[in-house]
């Protein structure tokens, strides 16, 4: 084999199973020196736990890895390292509370050394980030950087150890257009120095962008392998969905009377990430997308319009009706459906049944519950009722909620949330995590909310979900909120600009720069 | 080795699991009874004897088993809450210290209202004692652990305090001990010749109630879901802080009543040890149960027999009657390991 081909990786056989599922169907693959490999899939579809078992953190239940031709000890991050593995996980794992220079060192020294060397390891970080293009602070501390910095520094974590191949799971996600470029030209730079690369991702135009090589998965199973010059972006998109699932189409209707008005809204909190002068009106028969990087207030919006907080200042209106106790009991009776961002840490309780959870918000109104017991057989009833209206899979009445898929589960939020025909729907990132099938279901449950009266505020990450279901889209960044663009004149370029703060008020630009 | 969540778990393994951990605790511990120069068979023979064997036997076993049901349930309620509960031996010398106040001669009813009056003053008591740090809980996050064990110690003291000053009976010859029960409060004897008495039908009562109400109240749907996931209950609008000091006034009160059986059943007057740690031994009880009302009863019965049976099989035998608490704190660490064994399986790798 020529020098310009060598194989630095090889998966041979990799299966992996969690009870039932089969995450992984005996996957092999290959990475050559150089080159970008992109792993593209959709969720579900076992990219994650393909990398997680490279890098050690699971064990394959069939199959071995071999990299630079030797077999690699699986379980053990600490060989797969050694072995010139490193990982950029999508949730960064840095100590937010240390400096750059600190977070990189950390692990890499024994832990008791009476000194450490401080000095070569600058040095050494210095060196690597001018080479690469991965402009930090060494001695900010982590806190204090943006999402895109601190992605740059688990990067430069794992080239200081030594990583020949990097793995990068879903780096895009948390990264405005712009921020994105960059992290594409320090990839083709650490390629073009032999450096190798899989690229996780399951958005099609940056794996076009940047891969040299795509390998599909589906189902577990790795169904197609393309280089990428010569691929058809539309062969790759239905060798990924498997089949074509029509994305339901929004027809233009003439909004209502107003539904939800929100006047200054403004909210504290720390350095800076509060809420600031937010307004807002939303009608019947409107979808308000909300799109912004992730941590530029949206948690706040949601949490405010769903009660869970207060604003210090302000006022919201909900069908006319002044809102002024802001609790979430208030809040479900006066109509608010509520769409939480995390199903599992706040839609649904796991240990609950099915049935409970789907009265939860409802336990004591005297349709499930009468001198303080509950009504069995009526609660029963609605549970199969509501099973069958949203085909909640795999589910009868008592099934424990945390069994579920999570499309099914976020399914049992649908059905609790739709079920009342609520006049304001808060959906916060409702198709995260969610498969194309699913996500496509969540979409026409709300086109279908909005048919029949409902203005929705739809807070997601995912540009294409905003325009495919929006009537018009605001952007947050830095606790602001932007004036709705109406759909017809909304593009990625205008989005992407917002998003990175362009067209904000002198305010914002002010905090942006106290923060930076 | 890493756990995985198993998918389904049959029903014949939560049942049979307990009982092989029970067993194996009695083959562990009788590698102790063995060094102390006994042999097992025979200890066993006549632990189980002591707790089970006979008419007599038995009725100390449910004796006994009558305080631990109701602190029992009063932790097994709580912990459901996630509030964690650890004062039911303060909480039972409130109830007994208010049955003592109320009925020794303060207040007389006739028998089917004084019994009732005695079990719902301890109550009020004992559920007073545990809202404020319930409320502590709620409104400044002060743990909850160290308030309620640290109030046990108050409580126990202000209970010598009283009856080495005023509340000491002059007729009792010098010994700390309240006045005894008025007639028309004393909990009715159910078997002749032996000291089982009424409160063993309340304590099962209560342990119905309390899984009736966890299983169909409302309030038990609000406990269950406050207790797994707090920020998910109060997303969906339930009442966390008075959910929480609701349970509070329940678990205190259910502690409480577990001391007016004491006084006014088993005693018949307050005095400094009418607990010998029912309190926590209680929170054993809970977790033997797997926090299950129903199970709280069997779970006290079986605990209860184990301390009796041990203090017979010391008299008989002659091996230390700390065994039992070895025994059970034993069989209680390899439960609590089976069961979560037949909720996750062991995996190499």
């Amino acid at each position: 084999m020529s020098e310009d081909r060598q194989i630095v990786l090889r998966l041979n056989g990799i299966t992996k199973r969690f009870g039932p599922l089969v995450a992984n169907d005996r996957i092999s693959l290959t990475l050559e020196r150089g080159k970008v490999l992109a792993l593209l899939g959709e969720n579900g579809a076992g990219k994650t736990t393909l990398m997680n078992i490279l890098f050690g953190h699971y064990v394959a239940d069939e199959g071995d890895i071999e990299i630079f031709g030797r077999r690699l000890e699986p379980g053990s991050p600490k060989e797969a390292i050694a072995a010139g593995i490193g990982m950029v996980h999508q949730h960064f794992t840095l100590a937010d509370n240390m400096t750059v220079i600190d977070n990189i060192v950390l692990g890499t020294e024994p832990l008791f050394a009476l000194h450490q060397n401080l000095a070569a390891a600058r040095r050494k970080i210095n060196d690597l980030a001018r080479e690469f293009g991965l402009h930090v602070d060494p001695d900010a501390k982590i806190s204090r950087l943006a999402v895109g910095e601190r992605q740059r520094v688990e990067i430069l974590k794992a080239l200081y150890r030594g990583a020949r191949i990097l793995i990068l799971d879903e780096p895009t996600a948390v990264l405005t257009p712009q921020e994105t470029e960059a992290l594409f030209a320090t990839l083709r730079g650490m390629v073009a120095r032999g450096l190798s690369v899989i690229f996780i991702s399951h958005k099609l135009n940056e794996v076009m962008a940047i891969a040299d090589e795509i390998a599909v998965l589906r189902h577990g199973r790795l169904v197609a392998r393309r280089p990428r010059a010569g691929a058809g972006k539309e062969e790759i998109a239905a060798i990924m969905l498997g089949k074509e699932i029509p994305e339901p189409k929004r027809t233009p209707m003439p909004a209502g009377a107003e539904r939800l008005r929100l006047d200054g809204i403004a909210v504290s909190g720390e350095n800076g990430s509060g809420l600031h002068d937010i307004a807002l009106s939303l009608r019947a028969h409107e979808i308000i997308g909300i799109a912004g990087v992730s941590g530029n207030g949206q948690s706040l919006l949601a949490d405010l319009i769903s009660g869970l907080i207060r604003p210090d200042a302000g006022s919201m209106t909900v069908n006319g009706q002044p809102f002024s106790e802001f609790t979430p009991r208030r809040a479900i009776a006066a109509g608010i459906g509520r769409i939480p961002e995390d199903r599992h840490a706040t839609g649904v309780i796991g240990d609950l049944q099915i049935q409970e959870n789907l009265i939860l918000e409802q336990c004591r109104s005297p349709r499930f519950s009468a001198f303080g017991w509950l009504k069995g057989r009526a609660i029963a009833r609605h549970a199969q009722q509501l099973i069958e209206r949203f085909d909640i899979r795999g589910a009868a009445p008592t099934t424990l909620t945390r069994t579920l898929s999570g499309g099914n589960m976020q399914k049992v939020i649908l059905a609790r949330v739709l079920e009342i025909a609520p006049k304001v729907i808060l959906a916060n990132q409702p198709t995260r995590g969610l498969d194309v099938g699913a996500a496509t279901y969540v979409h026409e449950q709300l086109l279908h909310a909005r048919a029949n009266g409902a203005g929705i505020i739809l807070i997601s990450e995912d540009l294409e979900e905003l325009m495919t279901v929006s009537d018009a889209i605001a952007v947050m960044y830095r606790g602001r909120l932007s004036a709705p663009i109406p759909a017809e004149q909304i593009t990625v370029e205008k989005l992407g600009g917002l998003m990175a703060g362009h067209g904000f008020g002198e305010g914002a630009q002010e905090e942006a720069g106290h923060a930076a | 080795m890493r756990l995985e969540a198993r998918h389904d778990i049959p029903l014949w393994m939560s049942a049979v699991a307990p009982a092989l951990a029970v067993l194996a605790a009695m083959i562990l511990c009788s590698a102790l009874i063995l060094w102390a120069g006994f042999s097992p068979f025979l200890a066993y023979a006549a632990l189980i004897k002591g707790g089970f064997g006979s008419v007599f036997a038995l009725s100390e076993t449910l004796v006994r088993a009558t305080p631990l049901i109701l602190t029992g349930l009063a932790a097994a309620i709580a912990f459901r809450a996630k509030l964690w509960n650890i004062g039911a031996e303060g909480q039972l010398y409130a109830g007994a210290l208010a049955a003592t106040f109320f009925g020794t001669g303060m207040i007389t009813l006739p028998p089917v209202l004084m019994i009732p009056f005695l079990f719902a003053v301890g109550a009020v008591a004992g559920g007073l004692l545990l809202l404020v740090p319930a409320l502590l809980k709620a409104h400044l996050r002060v743990d909850e652990v160290v308030t309620t064990l640290l109030l046990n110690f108050i409580v126990l003291l202000f209970v010598n305090y009283l009856l080495f000053g005023p509340w000491k009976d002059p007729m009792a010859m010098g010994w700390p001990q309240g006045r005894p029960i008025v007639d028309e409060g004393v909990l009715p004897n159910i078997l002749a010749k032996t000291r089982l008495h009424a409160g063993l039908f309340f304590a099962i009562a209560a342990a119905i109630a309390a899984w009736a109400l966890m299983r169909f109240g409302v309030l038990g749907l609000e406990i269950r879901a406050t207790g797994h996931n707090p920020e998910a209950a109060r997303f969906a609008g339930i009442p966390i802080t008075a959910t929480t000091l609701k349970t509070a006034l329940i678990s205190g009160g259910l502690a409480a009543a577990a001391g007016v059986t004491e006084v006014a059943g088993t005693k018949g007057y307050l005095t400094l040890d009418i607990s010998p740690g029912f309190g926590y031994t209680g929170i054993a009880v809970a977790m033997l149960a797997g926090l299950h009302p129903l199970g709280v009863i069997a779970a006290a019965l079986f605990i209860a027999g184990i301390y009796n049976g041990a203090d017979a099989m010391s008299r008989a035998i002659g091996v230390s009657n700390y065994i039992a608490d070895v025994l059970t704190a034993t069989s209680l660490l390899l439960v609590l390991l089976a069961m979560m064994l037949t909720r996750y399986r062991l995996r190499r790798g």
